[in-house]
């Protein structure tokens, strides 16, 4: 039984939610230029309402359970959070409205980056960038203006490990940068040797996620910032595994020379279903000049007995804008709310607690699903989806039959360097039961995967959809309703 | 898996005619991508191609590639009808499937289909 | 211990299974010299206690709901938000869902995305919707890396209208550093009366998109069938930055040529929240599909034959194609564009109208009455939708003052983007704003004129 869509429950003649006539004279309408049909559909409010609850239905979400997902921290969101980003004085402001009506808005920034520098270890944040991507493509133009600053054409390449996530290549080809794979090692660190081949005069730097995305701290982390920097590269922290290392490790302090973070992971703002997201970054004094702008800054420092004002300031050589306004502000609300409920010690514990989670699951699994890396992972580890005496199941089956089991699978056939990746992530709010549970689920499905295969291959047989015909819907795109007056002619 | 005896092959799973002079995917290549959905030809005719450069991107259901030209010559002609049935590369690779045709070509640094198979065989281990 | 649910107990029995002592232990990798270092934060607080941080915080602002009446707009608006949107976003079902990778858990989000994709369609008129981009801005960007990826880098010249968004135009200036491309249009200086003929001559065969704004940033609706008529006899793209509640009223982009339709997705149910997060949409053409960034839902069946949905085309993202994507985005604004989808149909077309009307109506009404007040002129004398610029008689961040005391957050001061528009103010009105409150503001704007 599946819920129609919008157009299909559209009546016509019903309205939903209407508004006062005009309490002003009609001026008169520009008529060539007036539009003839809306073709929005009809419903009443109830109907609208009755929609999206049927709808919410068929999501899983944090809310209703364990998302495993590595390189997600899919950890509980906060629902005071929720509460403080719809306060009136936030959710109104307007954010060209005069500065002078705004000191609550702009204190909370300037807190938060100044936080943000604290628990990294940066001279200087931007909290413009809207999420983690964006956060690269700004750390990418700025090490790039960089370098040119200081006169140094020649720079035009990336280095990259095997394991980064796509969004790091891509945000280098989008400043046409040539991206450079750089390899990893049997006990999945960066390879020296590759590096220091790769590094050259050529390079811009190093572009460099740690814990990696197999969970594991670069056992040689300080050897691989320095061959970068001794050859006048720039290394840029991929914040995504930044949940390992609060309170733990500042990434600054070991010589990353920027790094963004996704509050949208570590720092508890929910996904929403695929976003918003928010993608800070931070930097070191010598790049503190090409933030983007504006910045929040205080621009008029009143002395020690009254509070400075804040407001916007422009660093002297900025990259510019990178989209409209100044950021996700309610995301950056919800992050301030975290932080001030965790304190130094509070954040600390949740590092402590998603590696123990991590590293917990792991140690159970052992014997039964192969984890490449013999060593204490960190905040996630990656175990292989296949067995040599369970021929034709795959990572993609053990995945969907986990569903079954009410569990969203984990992260899949990333990162590319492991065969049949599942990449695990816990998180710090899950408790022992639950983590329990998952590993039971997943010793049972390794069990059936060599005793019943079937029952893999054609999972999910518990939700209620199963598995979709990906082909199909490439290849004969569907992309919009079907509009009222097309239902004849799909029959 | 399917070789044609009478074609020419290049390591990176092109396939040429030395023939008519068209190239296009190998069989192994297009069931390495499996149901190809998209396939753009980014080469025109007049155009000057040589190995290295890419002739096509083909985008799968998960999967994108580049296919990269298997000689050096000039195009002489475009599959245009590729573009609106892609699947066409996963059934019939060596006929319909032809992505460019070039003149000018010299087949001789490629290999042949006994090569090929060899190939195939040891990258299986 | 916040949320962190474990017992001591607990922690001892997983410590032991993993075979180390303490906690302490999971960290022997990192270098000792930097480990555990100590953050210079303030003591953690309780809830309660957070609770009242930020209402503090808060109440440090003033807002245009409670504090302000507000005629400002310049790509930000005050719209009416239903009771209902809220309700439905902070259902945990959707707000605290991942990305809709596993079709067959996400059907609620997949389902609401295509019904999103649907709704903009219906819109702009155009052939398909991804599921959005971070902002209106960004969506800019994004429509230029589009052509550049359509003309396979052929062609390196954007043209752009000088009356685009400022910050849009400051937006692209930064992705394009990056993306080796040329701008032309985008100066200040030029005539901004002049209408969409002004960039006729600057579109050549090395033009890969041609960009407008509808209505412009001065509130002004022009037709562009003429201009991307040019566009389009020099093989170049033509891109329509659209206000989406204007779309209500006025003609569809579709209509008049335009190969892709993108704008800022912030008035369709979304608050101002102080600039963010907001919502670009981006829309285009069926034949340009695979040039297209960002996830796209599509429809299918399941093995079960029921209908469903699923992201699709995903080759063409940066987690498969990696480098060689057009684009690195990977989060959509997936809650907003939610937001957007029950807004739009909470109002449907009748809704949406109505809304559209009051804001044209309301508008006009201020606009009639501010001209007619001493010392005041409305500058242009071209269709407008809801803002219009208005010549003042003295510097408008003077003006602005006298109204915040009057409890008035005035409008735009265009001056600070356009150096021959200084003494001018953009004034944005729309269904929130009561003839009272409009009369008001004549006054208070008569009053600094008297001074």
């Amino acid at each position: 039984m599946t819920e129609p869509t919008i157009y299909e429950l559209s009546s016509p003649g019903r309205t939903g939610v209407t508004f006062p006539d005009p309490d002003v004279p009609r001026a008169g309408l520009p008529e060539n230029l007036l539009r003839k049909d809306l073709p929005l559909p009809e419903l009443a409010e109830a109907d609208v309402v009755r929609h999206y609850v049927n709808l919410s239905k068929y999501n899983y979400s944090v809310d209703s359970g364990f998302y495993p997902l590595g390189s997600c921290t899919m950890k509980y969101n906060p629902k005071i959070n929720e509460d403080t980003a719809r306060l009136p004085g936030f959710a109104f402001t307007h954010p060209l409205q005069p500065i002078e009506t705004v000191q609550g808005n702009l204190v909370l920034m300037y807190t938060l980056q100044e936080w943000l520098k604290e628990i990294s270890g940066f001279a200087a944040l931007t909290l413009q960038p809207a999420a983690g991507a964006h956060g690269e493509l700004t750390g990418v133009l700025m090490m790039r203006a960089y370098h040119k600053d200081r006169g140094d054409t020649k720079r035009v390449k990336m280095l990259i490990p095997d394991s980064a996530h796509g969004t790091n290549p891509a945000s280098s080809a989008m400043n046409r940068l040539e991206v450079v794979q750089v390899p990893s090692d049997a006990r999945g660190n960066v390879d020296l040797a590759a590096l220091k081949a790769a590094c050259d005069d050529t390079t811009v730097g190093l572009m460099l996620t740690n814990p990696n995305t197999l969970g594991l701290f670069d056992e040689h982390l300080e050897q691989v910032i320095k061959i970068v920097h001794d050859c006048g590269g720039l290394v840029y922290g991929d914040g995504a595994n930044l949940n390992a290392l609060l309170g733990i490790l500042r990434p600054a302090d070991v010589g990353f020379d920027l790094m963004h973070i996704n509050l949208h992971k570590t720092f508890s703002t929910p996904h929403g279903g695929g976003g918003p997201g928010s993608g800070p970054v931070g930097v070191t004094e010598k790049l503190a000049d090409f933030l983007p702008s504006p910045l929040v800054g205080i621009v008029e420092d009143n002395g020690e007995d009254e509070p400075p004002l804040y407001g916007f300031v422009t660093p002297k050589k900025t990259i510019g804008r990178i989209k409209a306004f100044h950021g996700h502000f309610g995301m950056l609300v919800r992050a301030y709310t975290y932080i001030a409920m965790h304190g130094p010690d509070g954040l600390r514990r949740i590092a402590e607690y998603a590696v123990l989670n991590a590293n917990y699951v792991k140690v159970r699994l052992k014997g039964v699903y192969t984890v490449p890396f013999d060593r204490l992972c960190m905040h996630e580890f990656v175990a292989e989806g296949q067995w040599a005496d369970a021929p034709g199941i795959r990572a993609l089956d053990v995945a969907k039959r986990l569903m079954d089991y009410d569990f969203h699978p984990p992260t899949n056939y990333f990162p590319l360097i492991v065969n049949e990746a599942l990449m695990i992530e816990p998180t710090e709010t899950e408790n022992k039961g639950t983590l329990d549970a998952f590993v039971e689920a997943l010793l049972k499905i390794a069990a059936e995967a060599k005793t019943t295969p079937d029952l893999l291959h054609e999972a999910p047989h518990k939700t209620p959809f199963g598995r979709m015909d990906e082909v199909k819907a490439a290849r004969e795109l569907v992309l919009c309703c079907w509009l009222p007056e097309d239902y004849e002619k799909k029959g | 898996m399917n070789i044609q005896p009478k074609l020419m092959y290049t390591k990176t799973d092109e396939w040429f005619d030395p023939a008519s002079g068209a190239m296009g995917l190998s069989d192994f290549a297009q069931s390495q991508l499996s149901d190809i959905v998209f396939v753009e030809i980014v080469v025109a005719v007049g155009e000057m191609v040589a190995p290295g450069k890419a002739i096509a991107s083909v985008e799968s259901v998960k999967a994108a590639a580049e296919t990269y030209a298997s000689v050096s010559g000039k195009v002489i002609a475009v599959n245009e009808a590729l573009a609106g049935n892609p699947e066409t590369l996963n059934n019939d690779p060596y006929g319909q499937g032809w992505m460019i045709k070039v003149e000018g070509a010299d087949a001789s640094s490629l290999m042949d289909a006994t090569e090929y198979t060899k190939y195939c065989e040891e990258r299986a281990h | 211990m916040t949320y962190i649910p474990h017992s001591p107990k607990e922690r001892e029995a997983m410590l032991t299974a993993i075979g180390v002592k303490s906690l302490e232990d999971l960290f022997k990798d990192i270098p000792s010299k930097q480990r555990f270092p100590k953050l210079d934060l303030p003591p953690a607080l309780t809830e309660m206690e957070a609770a009242a941080e930020l209402g503090e915080l808060s109440i440090g602002n003033e807002n245009v709901r409670t504090d302000l009446v507000s005629f400002l707009g310049a790509g930000a608006y005050n719209h009416y938000i239903p009771a209902a949107v809220d309700h439905i976003l902070r259902r945990g079902e959707f707000s605290t869902a991942y990305t809709p990778y596993q079709p067959e858990i996400s059907q609620g989000t997949l389902q609401s995305i295509f019904e999103y994709q649907s709704l903009i369609c219906a819109l702009t008129g155009m052939d398909v919707s991804n599921a959005s981009h971070y902002d209106g801005a960004t969506a800019v960007a994004e429509a230029a890396n589009m052509a550049y990826a359509q003309f396979r880098g052929k062609r390196n010249r954007l043209v752009i209208s000088p009356t685009v968004h400022p910050q849009y135009r400051e937006t692209l200036r930064t992705y394009v550093q990056g993306l080796g491309l040329d701008l032309a249009g985008d100066d200040p200086n030029a005539n901004l009366e002049a209408g969409p003929e002004a960039l006729e001559g600057l579109i050549d065969g090395n033009t890969a998109l041609v960009i407008v704004q509808y209505p412009d940033f001065f509130g002004h609706v022009y037709d562009f069938t003429n201009l991307i008529d040019i566009a389009h006899g020099k093989g170049a793209l033509a891109c329509v930055v659209a206000n989406p509640t204007a779309l209500a009223l006025f003609k569809s982009p579709c209509e008049m040529g335009a190969d892709i339709v993108v704008g800022e997705g912030q008035p369709l149910g979304i608050p101002l929240s102080f600039g963010g997060p907001y919502l670009g949409f981006f829309t285009t053409r069926k034949q340009y599909i695979h040039k297209m960034a960002g996830r796209l839902v599509g429809e299918t069946v399941d093995n079960r034959g029921q209908r469903a949905f699923v992201l699709t085309l995903t080759a063409r993202e940066q987690h498969i194609k990696r480098e060689r994507a057009i684009s690195n985005i990977c989060s959509n604004q997936g809650l907003l564009a939610l937001a957007a989808g029950v807004y739009l149909s909470l109002l449907g077309q009748s809704g949406l109208r109505q809304v559209a009307e009051l804001c044209y109506h309301k508008a006009h009404y201020a606009a009639e009455k501010i001209g007619r007040v001493k010392g005041y002129s409305i500058c242009f004398d071209t269709p407008f939708f809801h803002e219009f610029s208005v010549c003042c008689p003295k510097p408008v961040s003077e003006i602005n003052e006298h109204l915040l005391e009057h409890g008035i957050l005035g409008g735009y001061d265009l001056g600070q983007d356009y150096p021959s528009l200084k003494d001018h103010m953009l004034i944005a009105v729309t269904e929130m704003n009561t003839r009272d409150e409009i009369d008001a503001l004549v006054d208070a704007l008569a009053e600094v004129s008297h001074d």
